[in-house]
Parts: structure tokens; C-alpha cells; sequence
């Protein structure tokens, strides 16, 4: 079964940070936990353009962590953002929040 | 090697983990980071720090990336600072602005270190370059500069050798670029002792300082010379000799030149290696050619150098035209030559009412767009009267040597002197001084050697000439000169000459006595079969190069007037 997160890019990311590595994961964890957060509060007052931005930082940073399909659910609504199409919005934050939780656990072991 | 330089870099980034991994990337690569969280701050870290390339997030709050990036290529100025944006943009739209703002390439997440590693090791290669290629920049610049303040110098030390001479006088027009002399075209005229105006028109090969270097002395021989009266043939080998000594094999000088005699209507001219040149007569239209026959100055030495030149008449008005390659090898924008024949047509339009010399000026000048005027030199000369041409130039130096005019002098030589001292260069020296007399010192040599030796040998030692008609007396006849000469007790040889001006030219009196008993020269003389024989005094051959000989009294003595004019 397919990890959330990808092992080789946490790999090639312990090698550079060497005794940074738990800051890396500790700051990540607590941006993508408020910006998850924001995700939400930002459909509520139909801001496309904050919605687009902040999906927008949280896709950039899960990809370099090698959280490949939570940077893909973030680019969905990047895209519908910047559409101004927030329809489905709300069920790709749902399934970003429980994606999120898998990541979260998986990076924790790591610590 | 840039790999061992540590760079100072910028990284701006609002998301921290992101931030920390770029931080971690470049450390490892041992540069020095300065690390920002949005454009305003990258902008003023920028300016504190002055780092040697920038990493910037494209989406940041308060400046976005592209803010920063315009401001930051703002305050770099002229130095090269590579901004690669930081960016999971993917789409076209994005990516084209990022360039737009100033951005030179893009990062994409997730960050991949061999890559980036790559970028700034290939940017700070590219950052060398343009710095390299500042400096030298800054140095042709600088070169540049001292070259043509150099040329400024050289062009009034050049002015005032190469001044333009009499070119001002009310029958000449002339066109030369002011930067002629560093395309190497020439125009030097002098008014002669005489009268007649002597203008030299020269092209030298190649351009700058090189083709300009050899006008000096091309135009300080020419000036210096025909002060003092030298003929136009003595001034071309003077100068063609000093271009062959001093100039680079390749470098040589294209020229024509012209003796004007505004008294006999007449000019000589002399073509090596420039186009064509025309005298268009008034009354006709019609316009003869004249040919370059001739190799430039500066290529033979003198041995070889040939100075025969056309005598042509000129009537009132008919005017000489001469030229440098610049007007026939003016090219228009299709790259295209102006040409012998176009240059031809404008003579024969005989409806144009405007002068020859502005036509063929506006003409070569609309055809060539405005383009290389530089290069053309023109000059039309026009037969005047004597009256009308005015030595204007007075800037002349006084002269200071204008070489024998009028004079005498007597030589006596003696027995000891026969027998160890030839005369005959030190009478040819004295007789060179004169400039009307130095191109023909061959003949005068020939006279003077053929006298001498008739004095000495038939009058002071006695020897019979008619020895000499065998190859046996001939050796007898050397034999007996020698020891006569060594047995000699008295007698002598005496040379007089005589010289005086006359007008444009001169008369020498050659006379010569010896202490012999004389001959019967009557007979002698008109025994006009000697000319072939091995001996007979050598008297009809230098006939033929004096005006006129004669023996005098017992014949014992001979004189002989030998004139020149100074148009010979």
C-alpha cells in the first residue's frame, strides 16, 4: 500500500537537515495544522484568492516533505480557486484534513 | 573554481519549512545564506547584505516575488544578480511573468539539491563572465578614449606637416574628409620657384595610424623639396625611396602627380597605382584618361623605380581630375559599387548645368546614402594664367638652403694626384647641389669622366688613342698609362666650371685644359666615323648630351655648355 509520504524524499531530507530534520518536521507540521485550518475559515468568507494562495503554500511545502497526494488534493483546489469555482471546495478540504492526519502520524514516527 | 568561491545568497520564502530546507541545501553547499520571510524584507536584506544571487518565493504577503524582483534588478544596476523564483507554478501564464519581472530561472517544488546545486554553480559561472566582461568593457572604453585623444594629438602634428600648401589658390577645389589622414589619403601642393604648382594626391594602404604614419614624410619630403626648385621626377624618387625604406612590406602609397606649367599650358603627370584620372577639355566636352602606369611609391627600390611621365598640353580652362578608390568603390545599401562607369556618365551629361566637381560629389554622396564619405578624396585643378595663381601660402619656413645658384669654381690637379685621386665625385657633388642639375648627373658623370680622360691620357701623358683600336694595344695602351702616370714630374689638368640661372633652368660651362701640347682637333672633330671605334675621344658621344663643344686654341682646351630647364 501506498505510504502518505514518500520515504526517498524523507530520505535525501534527513541528509541535509542532519540535526535540523525534527525542526523541519515539527515547523512543517504546525504551518500545514493552521493553514488546513485556514483552508476552511477562507471557503466560509468565499475569499478565492486567499483560499488559492494558501493552497497554494501548503502544496509547495507537503511536496518538498514528499506528501505527494496531499500536495495533489492542494492543487485541486488551487486551481478551482483561481477559477473562482468553489463548488467541490468543500470535499477537497475534508479530504485534505483526513490526508493531513496520515502525514501528520507518519512524519511523527519519524521524530 | 566556482565551486571553491562561497557566494552570499538571499533566500525569501514565507513558509518556513520550505525555508529551512533551501537554508539546509545551500549551507551544505558551503555559501552564506541571508534568509527572509516576504519581498519587503528581501528587498531591504538586499541592500544591507548585497548578496551575489537571490532565491525568491513568488507568492509572499505584503511584496510578492515579483515586486522584489523588479526592485532588486533595480538596485543592481549593472551588475549581474540571478533571481531564480522558487515556484510550484506550473502554469505558462506564471511562469512568463516570473521572466518578465526580471526572474533568470525557476525552481520547483519539491526542491531537488542536485539541481539547484547545479543552478547556482552555473550562475555564478555566468556572473564571472559579466563581471569579466564589464571590466573589459570598462577597459576598451578607457582605451578608446586615450586612442582618440592619441589621434587628436597625432592629427595636429600631422596638420601642421601635411598642411595643405597652396591648395587654397583660386583654381583648385579639393574634397577631403578631416579624418582623411586616418584612411591614409593624402593631398600635398606647393607652388614651385618657378611658378608651376605641384600637387601630389596619395592613398595609402590600409587605415589608422599605420596608413597615416607614412603621409609625414611623404609630405615633408615633398614640401621641403619643391621649395627649393627640385623636379617633379627628383621629388618622386626621393619620396618613393624614404616609403620603400621606412614602410612595412604590404604598405604602400597610391598616387598621382601632377606638375602644372601655367606659362606653357602644359602638365606633366605621373600615375602609380591610383584610378584613372581625367582632363576634361573645355571647348570639347571631351575627357581623356589618365592611366596608372606605374607602381605605387614605396614598392620599387630605386634601381628599379620608373619615372616617366605624360606631358599633356592644357588650354585655358580644361580642368585634371584626380581621385582616390574611395568614390568608385562607394557602395549603396545593396552593397553595390558607384563605379568607373557612373563616375564616366557624369562628365558626358552635357545638359547638367551644375559644375563637374559638385556633381560628382552630391552624386557619389546620394548614391552611397550618406554612408563613407570618410573615404573620398577628389581634386580638380583647372589651367589659369600664370597671373591668377598666387603663392598664397605663407607659412613657407624661410629658405634656408635653396642649394648652388649661381657660382664658379677652378680645380687644378698635379701629377701626385693623378696618380691616387679621381676627381669626378667631387666635381658630381658640388654639381648635385644644384637641384636643376641632379637628375642628370649620369650625363653630366659620362662628360665630365669622358674629358678628364681625354686630358690626362692624349694631353698631359701623351698616349695615342689610335693604340686602342686593337685588344692588344688596348692592354698595351693601360700598360703605358700606368707607368707614364707613375713617371710623371709636371703638367696638369684644370677643370673650370661655370653655372648660371636662367630663368627656369640653368647653363653649366664644362671647361677643361690640360698641359699637353694639344692636337689637330680640327680634323679630328669632324671625323664623324669615330662614334663606333674604340677610342676617338669619346668626342661625338658626349656631343650629344651638352648643347654644344668645342675645342679652343692649340686644342689643348675644350669647353662644353650643358643647360637645363626646370621642366625637364
Amino acid at each position: 500500500m501506498k505510504g502518505s509520504v514518500d520515504t526517498e524524499t524523507l530520505s535525501m531530507l534527513k541528509e541535509v537537515m542532519e540535526d535540523d530534520f525534527s525542526e523541519l518536521i515539527t515547523t512543517y507540521i504546525d504551518d500545514a495544522t493552521s493553514r488546513v485550518e485556514q483552508l476552511s475559515s477562507f471557503l466560509n468568507d468565499k475569499d478565492s484568492e486567499a483560499l488559492r494562495h494558501c493552497a497554494h503554500s501548503l502544496k509547495g511545502s507537503s511536496s518538498n516533505l514528499g506528501a505527494t497526494a496531499l500536495s495533489d488534493l492542494c492543487f485541486e483546489i488551487e486551481s478551482r480557486a483561481k477559477d473562482n469555482q468553489l463548488a467541490e471546495v468543500g470535499l477537497y478540504i475534508e479530504q485534505i484534513a483526513e490526508e493531513f492526519l496520515s502525514v501528520k502520524s507518519a512524519l511523527e514516527k519519524l521524530l | 573554481m566556482s565551486e571553491s568561491v562561497p557566494l552570499t545568497i538571499l533566500i525569501a520564502d514565507d513558509t518556513d519549512s520550505d525555508r529551512l530546507i533551501l537554508e539546509a541545501i545551500v549551507k551544505k553547499e558551503g555559501h552564506r545564506v541571508v534568509s527572509v520571510c516576504d519581498g519587503q524584507e528581501a528587498i531591504s536584506a538586499f541592500i544591507a547584505e548585497r548578496p551575489d544571487m537571490v532565491l525568491l518565493d513568488a507568492l509572499m504577503p505584503k511584496l510578492d516575488g515579483f515586486g522584489a524582483a523588479r526592485k532588486i534588478k533595480e538596485l543592481a544596476g549593472q551588475e549581474l544578480i540571478p533571481i531564480i523564483f522558487l515556484t510550484s507554478l506550473t502554469d505558462t501564464e506564471s511562469l512568463v511573468h516570473c521572466l518578465g519581472a526580471g526572474g533568470d530561472d525557476f525552481l520547483s517544488k519539491p526542491y531537488n539539491r542536485v539541481i539547484l546545486k547545479a543552478k547556482i554553480k552555473s550562475f555564478s559561472r555566468m556572473r564571472e563572465m559579466h563581471n569579466e566582461v564589464q571590466v573589459q568593457r570598462d577597459q576598451i572604453a578607457s582605451h578608446n578614449d586615450h586612442l582618440m585623444q592619441e589621434q587628436t594629438i597625432a592629427k595636429q602634428v600631422f596638420d601642421n606637416i601635411a598642411h595643405t600648401g597652396c591648395l587654397d589658390a583660386s583654381n583648385v577645389n579639393y574634397f577631403l574628409s578631416p579624418l582623411a589622414v586616418f584612411n591614409g589619403d593624402v593631398i600635398v601642393a606647393a607652388i614651385r620657384p618657378s611658378g608651376s604648382m605641384m600637387v601630389l594626391l596619395g592613398d595609402f594602404t590600409g587605415h589608422g595610424l599605420p596608413a597615416a604614419i607614412g603621409a609625414m614624410p611623404l609630405a615633408s619630403s615633398f614640401y621641403g623639396m619643391v621649395q627649393k626648385g627640385f623636379s617633379m621626377v627628383d621629388i618622386l624618387r626621393e619620396v618613393n625611396q624614404k616609403l620603400k625604406q621606412i614602410l612595412p612590406i604590404g604598405v604602400f602609397c597610391c598616387a598621382t602627380i601632377v606638375d602644372m606649367n601655367f606659362v606653357k599650358k602644359k602638365i606633366k603627370i605621373w600615375n602609380g597605382g591610383l584610378p584613372d584620372g581625367y582632363v576634361h577639355r573645355a571647348a570639347t566636352g571631351e575627357v581623356e584618361t589618365i592611366r596608372s602606369t606605374h607602381l605605387p611609391l614605396g614598392v620599387l627600390d630605386d634601381m628599379n623605380f620608373k619615372d616617366d611621365c605624360r606631358h599633356i598640353e592644357m588650354a585655358l580652362g580644361d580642368r585634371l581630375y584626380m581621385w582616390s578608390d574611395g568614390i568608385i568603390e562607394s557602395r549603396n545599401s545593396n552593397g553595390d559599387m558607384y563605379g568607373e562607369e557612373r563616375l564616366r556618365a557624369l562628365f558626358d551629361d552635357k545638359a547638367q548645368t551644375e559644375p563637374v566637381f559638385d556633381r560628382i560629389l552630391n552624386s557619389v554622396h546620394e548614391y552611397a546614402e550618406g554612408e563613407r564619405d570618410d573615404d573620398l578624396s577628389l581634386i580638380e585643378l583647372t589651367m589659369v594664367e600664370p597671373a591668377e595663381v598666387v603663392n598664397t601660402n605663407l607659412d613657407y619656413e624661410p629658405q634656408r638652403y635653396g642649394g648652388l645658384l649661381e657660382w664658379a669654381l677652378d680645380l687644378e690637379l698635379k701629377p701626385s694626384t693623378f696618380r691616387l685621386f679621381d676627381p669626378l665625385p667631387l666635381l658630381l657633388n658640388v654639381l648635385v647641389e644644384v637641384p636643376g642639375l641632379r637628375s642628370h648627373s649620369g650625363n653630366l658623370y659620362t662628360i665630365l669622366a669622358e674629358l678628364y680622360s681625354n686630358a690626362l691620357e692624349h694631353g698631359v701623358l701623351g698616349l695615342d688613342s689610335s693604340w686602342k683600336q686593337t685588344p692588344e694595344g688596348f692592354a698595351k695602351y693601360y700598360d703605358e698609362r700606368k707607368k707614364r702616370v707613375d713617371a710623371l714630374a709636371g703638367g696638369f689638368v684644370r677643370f673650370k666650371l661655370d653655372h648660371e640661372v636662367q630663368g627656369d633652368g640653368g647653363t653649366l660651362i664644362i671647361r677643361v685644359t690640360d698641359s699637353g701640347p694639344g692636337f689637330e682637333h680640327q680634323r679630328n672633330i669632324n671625323n664623324g666615323h669615330k662614334l663606333a671605334g674604340y677610342s676617338g675621344r669619346g668626342i661625338p658621344l658626349i656631343r650629344t648630351l651638352c648643347d654644344s663643344l668645342r675645342y679652343i686654341g692649340v686644342g689643348n682646351q675644350v669647353e662644353a655648355i650643358f643647360k637645363w630647364d626646370a621642366d625637364d
